[in-house]
């Protein structure tokens, strides 16, 4: 049997270092009793799917700011769909105006929360959403 | 006391009222005993030392604040659009925002900046995009600020050469570059070599400033991004203090005297909506570096001491949830900046949670300073709340608060050691979850967030950069390295590989190569080639 814990990928695609939000997260999905893998910044797709299907995670977590998420954000869900990890769930955060959001769902991204969203409301989707090889996220 | 009898008569709305520096509970009422043992010396009359009150005499009876709105986005061609617009509009300084490609040393062509053209400023290859830029504005007679940090030189030297061009004298040029490279590694994260290759371009630059461009600001010391990650105004205070301490030793060791280039040392501050405490943190950043600069430093010229600040409002209280309430708490934070004494100011658009401001955000932006100035009365006399038993008071926490962090910092040794630990990357990660969750546990109010909501409002106008800018872009790009002598364009290039190399100032071998029209991602790898690249460790 393996670890129980939602094991958790937090990274930032592109150039862009507005890193407050993400390690905000990063700390409040541990405190919720997550497994964290944060990856930090400055990453492309490839790093980004790579890390995501070695350490074999649960939920994959996408932070943006720049205004580049339209390209970052489908590139990375596509690479890591396209080498197995279809059953991944993922989420977007950063500044995202409201008209991107249906392409970023077309494109694989479960939720995008935006600034303000307590870490609580996070914490729940992801323990609802999360369905997959057995694992019982029941803490 | 006054107030514990009062207290007993009438209970209160919360058990404690604390202020963010480090949650210092505040009494019910203040009174002269709470003023310091010092005051006739620490809070003497604006113009004088230690300059708690302003750093001039006549303050801005003398001349208003530079309104300085940054802009920046899309192509060249677009943000001389909007600086033309805003120059029109009355605004009296420029701040130019670069895109990421450009501020961490890649060109637009690069896979890394697939996605980032334009976007979060302006595309900037080379040094015909930094000619058109200024197109129809005279570089002589403005003043520019330009947020760059680890490609400083080369832009600073793009810059230079662009005003050549009009016919400028270089030495009349006046503005700021950013050139703050330590506040990178705690919080903005624009860096793209070590620290201490990347003080020694930090140095480079200022000397370069101190002979050739004696108007010229040569690094803003930013507190903004560190308290835009998370910290408090006492750590925002400390922390910045401490890197700019860094930084004189720095000018020091290269063997500049420290009134030779101190004067032209800027700082940059962010102001929150906790008015009152943010008017008192600019009044004890002030005591704080005159003190500073006079008693550790030995500096002699008054303007060595005199702490000279932009600021911009704080983006990270901007809310998503009806945006039309940010213009109330960006005046706010804005009274706090005046009536603290900024140089310059920055006024956020209420639009900016969303997206890039929009041109009628950004104008009613700026409308919101020239109300202040000239409706509000704030800017008629200097310091209109010096004096108050509370802004005094908290004024000397503020103080007491930042020199504690000073001291524990040149304890491990100065900053850049107390950066290498990741001491500041955690202070400040740690203030930034114990707020969200005062936030999410509604210990914080955020009116509209957590507290006053309404659902389904209409989404604002906001401004939109399409893919088209990244194609122009590029295709601009590729006809420019075609265009060009490239025979000259790789001899510059190993001239700045050679003087990277070496320990002479490495400006000279920047300037020639920008006027090649090498690319900022051509020089950027020259340097990366001999400096290496820097990784962060990850720090929670």
């Amino acid at each position: 049997m393996r670890d129980k814990k939602v094991r958790v990928l937090l990274a930032k695609p592109g150039l862009d270092g507005h890193d407050r939000g993400l390690k905000v997260l990063a700390r409040g999905l541990r405190d919720a009793g997550m497994e964290v893998i944060y990856l930090g910044l400055r990453l492309t797709p490839e790093q980004i799917a790579q890390a995501a299907l070695e350490e074999d995670v649960d939920v994959v977590g996408l932070s943006c700011l720049s205004g580049a998420h339209m390209v970052l954000f489908p590139k990375t869900v596509g690479l890591i769909k396209e080498k197995g990890g279809g059953d991944i769930l993922f989420i977007g955060g950063g500044i995202i105006p409201g008209k991107d959001i249906p392409g970023l769902e077309a494109a694989g991204i479960a939720m995008v929360f935006g600034p303000g969203t307590p870490i609580g409301e996070i914490t729940g989707f992801m323990k609802e959403r999360v369905r997959r090889r057995g694992v019982d996220n029941q803490d | 006391m006054v107030e514990k009898k009062a207290n007993r008569e009438l209970p209160e709305r919360k058990k404690e009222f604390k202020t963010t520096v480090d949650g210092t509970v505040v009494n019910r009422v203040y009174t002269a005993d709470d003023l310091g043992k010092d005051r006739q010396v620490d809070v003497a009359l604006p113009g004088e030392y230690p300059y708690t009150r302003h750093i001039m005499p006549g303050g801005y009876r003398t001349r208003l604040w530079t309104m300085r709105q940054y802009a920046g986005f899309a192509t060249v061609e677009e943000t001389n659009n909007r600086y033309k617009y805003l120059y029109a509009q009355g605004q009296t300084g420029f701040s130019v925002a670069f895109h990421l490609p450009t501020q961490e040393g890649y060109d637009s062509d690069h896979p890394l900046s697939a996605g980032e053209v334009g976007r979060c400023g302006v595309a900037v290859d080379s040094l015909e995009d930094m000619e058109k830029l200024w197109e129809g504005i005279p570089l002589a007679e403005v003043s520019t600020s330009m947020t760059i940090n680890a490609t400083a030189p080369i832009l600073l030297a793009m810059y230079a050469a662009a005003a050549q061009k009009q016919g400028a004298d270089i030495s009349c040029l006046r503005g700021t570059v950013q050139n703050d490279i330590l506040k990178e590694y705690i919080a903005r994260n624009t860096y793209i070599f070590g620290p201490a290759p990347s003080m020694r371009l930090v140095t480079d630059l200022c000397v370069y400033c101190a002979q050739d461009m004696p108007q010229w600001n040569s690094i803003s010391i930013s507190g903004y991004h560190m308290r835009e990650a998370g910290a408090t105004a006492a750590q925002e205070a400390g922390f910045t203090v401490a890197n700019g301490i860094a930084y004189v030793q720095a000018m020091i060791d290269r063997g500049m005297s420290v009134d030779s280039f101190a004067p032209r040392f800027s700082f940059f501050f962010a102001a929150y909506t906790n008015l009152l405490e943010e008017v008192a943190k600019f009044r004890a950043l002030r005591r704080i570096w005159a003190k500073i600069m006079k008693e550790r430093f030995g500096a002699k010229d008054p303007k060595s001491m005199m702490l000279r600040y932009h600021v911009q409002t704080d983006g990270f209280t901007l809310t998503g949830q009806q945006p039309l309430n940010n213009i109330v708490r960006v005046t706010l934070q804005a009274l706090a900046a005046v009536m603290g004494g900024c140089q310059s100011l920055h006024t956020n658009s209420f639009d900016e949670a969303l997206a890039l401001p929009s041109e009628e955000a950004v104008q009613v932006a700026l409308r919101t300073q020239q109300i202040i100035a000239h409706e509000s009365g704030v800017a008629d006399t200097v310091d209109p709340l010096g004096g108050s038993y509370y802004i005094e008071w908290l004024t000397d926490r503020i103080e007491d608060g930042a020199m504690r962090y000073i001291n524990e910092i040149d304890k491990m040794g100065g900053a850049l050691k107390a950066i290498e630990k990741g001491y500041i990357q955690r202070e400040i990660a740690a203030s930034a979850y114990n707020y969200q969750r005062e936030v999410d546990a509604g210990e914080q109010l955020i009116v509209g967030v957590n507290r006053f909501t309404t659902g389904g409002e209409p989404a604002p106008e906001l401004l939109e950069v399409g893919p088209e800018v990244e194609q122009r872009q590029v295709a601009r790009l590729s006809r420019l390295k075609r265009e060009r002598d490239n025979q000259k364009v790789g001899e510059v290039l190993d001239r700045v590989y050679v003087a990277a190399r070496g320990d002479g100032n490495i400006m000279p071998a920047l300037i020639d190569a920008v006027k090649a029209y090498a690319t900022v991602g051509e020089i950027s790898d020259a340097l990366r080639g001999v400096f290496g690249e820097y990784r962060e460790t990850g720090i929670l």
